[in-house]
């Protein structure tokens, strides 16, 4: 048991859910008996993963803007509407990571589409679904993946720091804004974990020293029950 | 930004029709002004597929559209009712559209990755059911990344996605827009929020509102299928009970709830289909007001307000929808029109 709480039922997506924390809230969010859609880049790891959990598999790139109304419409006709949103699909920008004043303008752009604008726009695709979803008392959630990045000046991650902070502050306002639709928004930080993005950052960093990513996960899951229960007390109902 | 979003909004027109028959022109930003705190709004958050797909008629060769028009069976994408179209694209009228190859049952009609059969042709020879090969989830799949959606020649350049989503697009069912729902932002709602006013949806999928085929379009609308919530019956019940009005989104809410309602006026949560015209003489036993986009006279979206109004009003509404100018696609202008206290209730 890996909740205390049975999620059959509720509905979640979660981008990026073919590697590192997405793929270890996939299984655990399946495990839980939740109906979930993920989305990855790479179609025979999607269908792989997709074998293995039972989730629905989704293939797509948050960072291409005409993939996204085929996504959502994927997403919401699959799970028939949706609760849980979360946006984890990532991008460090340059790897080897770069100071700022030799990051490319392409580079910089590049980490601002995957990390901002594309979770701004498919939490604004699924957003009529999310609030349809809070009207009927299912309660609606949208978690984006932070980093202490977003909080703290670290040398050489300035694409990636910079676009973090931006997604924490988006989330933030959203928050303010879909307070009476009834949508919360949560922006988490997983801390540093054993992810193949850690990898790209930190090649020669001691893997016993991360978190594991399925540690991060069963938190997640947990705050997302805690919201859950903050928007919906009857949506849920502990494990029998 | 979306094609809606390209028509200025701020200057959109709102035409109102007030329960005594008196027409008045706002600008569409004061519809709030208009409600009443214990109203209750109804909208349509039905998102919009991918319905149009250009492809071949495999034994003749020919290039074909076909415009998913309805489904055979609830939510299935393997199956849809079709109405299919010779070579051409949106950028032609309807009208002008050469017609497709004869069809018959048994036909291959190959769509880039999608492969389909003719079903059966119905009573119309460009109407026909067509079955796609494969799982429905992969037909899903091709279908939102082959599939284009339905577009008109009033606007040249191809329509996205997300162009044909309104704001509160939620469930991917519908055919065409649920159009009257483009005039709704969250801003908006959280107006009517702040006055009081209540707000529900349930999903309808629109299916097409022309088809250029005069004897095609005489059987518009067709069947569609419908799905109320608990919380958007709920509400419905609340409002009668305060009493407050019911004020629907579009033709497609009105027929969905009026589809739905029972003869003691109300409506339970439910899957339903709501076949056949609301014209004149229907009995409206839910719908209070409903908030329109500007049709013609003849089209099924124009002949569903003579449930609202008599003819006498309406010809007054179309005279002075001309005179002023009011903007007729389905990204223009709106009505508001009040159920006349003249056109009797239905019979409870």
């Amino acid at each position: 048991v890996l909740n205390d709480f049975d999620l059959r039922g509720l509905r979640v997506a979660v981008t990026g859910g073919t590697s590192g924390l997405g793929l270890a809230l996939v299984r655990n969010l399946t495990a839980c008996g939740a109906r979930v859609a993920f989305v990855g880049r790479r179609a025979q790891l999607v269908e792989r993963i997709s074998k293995e959990t039972g989730a629905y598999g989704v293939v797509g790139d948050v960072g291409r803007k005409e993939e996204i109304h085929p996504m959502a419409l994927e997403i919401a006709w699959t799970l028939g509407g949706l609760d849980v949103l979360i946006n984890n699909a990532s991008s460090l920008g340059p790897t080897p990571l770069k100071l700022l004043a030799d990051t490319e303008c392409e580079e910089l752009h590049e980490a601002l589409v995957v990390n901002v604008v594309g979770p701004f726009r498919l939490t604004k695709a699924l957003f009529g679904a999310l609030a349809a979803s809070a009207r009927e008392e299912r309660g609606a959630v949208v978690i984006n993946i932070s980093s202490d990045a977003a909080v703290n000046a670290y040398p050489s991650w300035g694409a990636y720091g910079a676009a973090k902070a931006a997604l924490r502050h988006l989330t933030a306002i959203w928050a303010e804004e879909a307070k009476d639709e009834g949508v919360r928004f949560l922006s988490v930080d997983p801390g540093d974990m054993d992810t193949p993005l850690h990898a790209l950052a930190v090649p020669d960093a001691d893997p016993a020293d991360l978190k594991r990513p399925e540690e991060a996960a069963q938190e997640i899951v947990a705050l997302m029950l805690g919201a859950l229960r903050e928007n919906a007390p009857l949506a849920l109902a502990p494990r029998a | 930004m979306t094609a809606a979003d390209r028509i200025d909004r701020q200057f959109a027109k709102l035409l109102v029709v007030s329960s005594d028959g008196a027409i008045s022109h706002l600008p569409r930003a004061a519809l709030a002004t208009l409600l009443h705190p214990g109203d209750l709004i109804v909208a349509n958050d039905a998102a919009t597929l991918p319905a149009s797909l250009h492809g071949v008629h495999r034994s003749t060769g020919e290039s074909i559209e076909a415009r998913l028009a309805g489904w055979v069976s609830f939510r299935d994408p393997t199956r849809f009712v079709a109405v299919v179209f010779g070579a051409g694209d949106h950028r032609m009228l309807t009208e002008d559209r050469p017609r497709p190859p004869p069809l018959s049952a048994g036909d291959r009609l190959e769509f880039g990755p999608l492969i389909a059969s003719v079903e059966c042709v119905l009573d119309h020879p460009r109407l026909v059911h067509i079955r796609f090969a494969g799982s429905p989830a992969s037909v899903m799949r091709d279908l939102a990344r082959h599939g284009r959606p339905i577009q008109y020649a009033h606007i040249p350049e191809p329509l996205m996605l997300w162009d044909v989503w309104t704001k509160i697009a939620a469930n991917p069912i519908a055919f065409e827009s649920p159009s009257a729902g483009f005039a709704l932002d969250w801003r908006t709602l959280k107006g009517w929020r702040e006055r009081g006013v209540d707000f529900a949806t349930l999903s309808h999928a629109a299916g097409l509102s022309s088809t250029g085929d005069p004897a095609l379009d005489r059987r518009l609308p067709l069947d569609e299928f419908y799905f109320i919530p608990e919380a958007c019956a709920s509400a419905i019940e609340a409002a009668k009970s305060r009493p407050g009005r019911v004020i629907a989104i579009g033709t497609s809410v009105v027929r969905a709830l009026e589809s739905a309602a029972a003869a003691d006026r109300t409506v339970r949560a439910a899957e339903g289909r709501a076949s056949g015209r609301i014209a004149r003489g229907a009995p409206l036993r839910i719908v209070d007001a409903i908030f329109t986009g500007v049709h013609q006279p003849g089209e099924s979206h124009y002949e569903l307000l003579r449930a609202f109004a008599d003819d006498k009003v309406l010809d007054r509404v179309h005279a002075a929808i001309d005179e002023r100018d009011y903007r007729v696609h389905e990204f223009g202008d709106s009505l508001l029109v009040e159920r006349q206290a003249a056109v009797a209730k239905a019979p409870s």
